[in-house]
């Protein structure tokens, strides 16, 4: 500046006109650039950038697919759900089925035992009532005698008359009790 | 520039500040004037070059997909260009060229924002050689990508002829030829030129102007004041022309890159 002021800053130079060491040196320093930056910078970002791309889709789709299995899941339980709700439910109406059966045949059971019961009552209430009534025929008929042969005197106990009297006796005693 | 300015206070200013303002003299040889081969200009253009290569291959040596802060932030340099212009203009295609523009934005806006940054304080976009070359990059590329894309016969008469009635394309034929394939690499590389020019020698008559007011007289020491408050001020203008320059190369280089590949004209 200094020296330029000394030669009395007479303009030397114009400024539109280019100085051509300039541009071979801004030449060189911006090709030099330009090489480096677009060789080994730039497309890596290229590159990061789409591996971002990448990343960020092949996120959504793992979500998306982890979303569907789970769907597919849940699907899947609520069938099972379903499935064994219905199997309990007949399960249910089986035992129903079972209990009321087995209570039928217990009810069967026990009538047909106290039928048994009854009846062999019955039967035993008739054999004894027969064992007593011969019991008692053979002994009235022995009091009878006894007492007929005490008023009378005289013992009748071989004559068959005396038998078929008694018996006919004892047939209307009979006859009148069952009345 | 307050470095210099503090000399120029001592009785040396040189006011108003003139166009060999911006020709420095070169480092090697050291003080040589009208040797260009290694002068702070392109001492920048180096280090611009070294710290954005250094910065990208640094915070992209080993891309992760969480990227930590600095892939991030370097991520989102590229995914601005590549998003909001490459593909805005361009469309899906765009992609592929997404790197160019980025390593363009880059550029640019690095150098300048040299403008200002301390000790640096002028871009190297000031001196046309550098839009120039950037530019003529940009001219020859979209003609390439046209002819590629459609056959040389086809693109130029995209170009060149537009759907009109026929009694007027004499007149649209040579206006269509002056702006897509005259007007086109000079307007890039003087618009940026001359932004980053401007605003350098704006930065400098208000520098340099309270400078020269206060050695007059102390008396003008408040308006020097006011002075140098209007370069603050106009620092934070600045900043927003270096942004603002760098987007408009891109995206303008991206637009001629569209009108390229676009099927009509």
């Amino acid at each position: 500046m200094f020296f330029l002021a000394a030669e009395g800053g007479e303009s030397a130079h114009n400024p539109i006109i280019p100085i051509w060491q300039e541009i071979v040196v801004g030449g060189i320093a911006f090709i030099l650039l330009c090489v480096v930056l677009m060789k080994f910078v730039f497309p890596r970002m290229e590159q990061t950038f789409q591996a971002r791309v990448d990343a960020i889709e092949g996120g959504i789709k793992r979500a998306e697919a982890a979303q569907a299995e789970a769907n597919q899941l849940l699907e899947q339980y609520r069938a099972q759900l379903a499935e064994a709700r219905t199997d309990a439910a007949r399960i249910r109406d089986d035992a129903r089925a079972d209990a009321e059966g087995i209570r039928q045949d217990i009810l069967a059971k026990a009538r047909e035992e106290s039928d048994r019961i009854i009846a062999a009552g019955k039967e035993q209430l008739a054999a004894e009532r027969a064992t007593i009534v011969r019991e008692l025929r053979t002994e009235v008929g022995t009091l009878a005698v006894d007492l007929a042969s005490k008023i009378v005197g005289e013992s009748l106990a071989d004559e068959a008359r005396r038998k078929g009297t008694v018996d006919r006796f004892l047939s209307g005693l009979e006859s009148a009790g069952a009345r | 520039m307050f470095g210099q300015a503090n000399v120029l206070a001592q009785g040396e200013a040189v006011f108003p500040p003139s166009v060999e303002d911006f020709y420095l003299p070169s480092i090697l040889p050291w003080g040589a004037e009208n040797s260009y081969w290694f002068t702070k200009i392109t001492a920048m253009v180096w280090l611009a070059v070294g710290v954005l290569i250094i910065f990208f291959l640094a915070s992209y040596r080993n891309p992760q997909l969480v990227p930590t802060k600095k892939q991030w932030f370097a991520e989102s340099i590229y995914g601005f260009v590549r998003n909001n212009i490459a593909v805005d203009m361009i469309g899906h295609a765009g992609v592929r060229f997404a790197p160019y523009f980025t390593t363009l934005f880059c550029f640019i806006l690095l150098t300048n924002f040299f403008a200002i940054v301390p000790f640096l304080q002028i871009s190297p976009n000031s001196h046309i050689a550098f839009p120039a070359f950037l530019a003529v990059i940009s001219y020859v590329m979209f003609i390439w990508v046209g002819i590629r894309h459609h056959g040389a016969g086809k693109f130029f008469k995209n170009s060149l002829i537009p759907p009109a009635p026929w009694y007027i394309l004499p007149l649209l034929i040579p206006i269509e030829f002056f702006s897509t394939f005259l007007v086109r690499p000079f307007s890039l590389a003087v618009r940026l030129f001359a932004n980053m020019f401007a605003g350098h020698m704006l930065l400098l008559v208000f520098t340099l102007g309270g400078f020269a007011m206060l050695n007059i007289t102390p008396w003008l020491a408040p308006v020097s004041v006011l002075s140098w408050a209007m370069t603050v001020a106009l620092t934070f203008l600045e900043f927003l022309v270096i942004v603002l320059q760098a987007y408009v190369f891109t995206v303008l280089t991206a637009s001629y890159v569209q009108g390229a590949l676009a099927e009509e004209h």
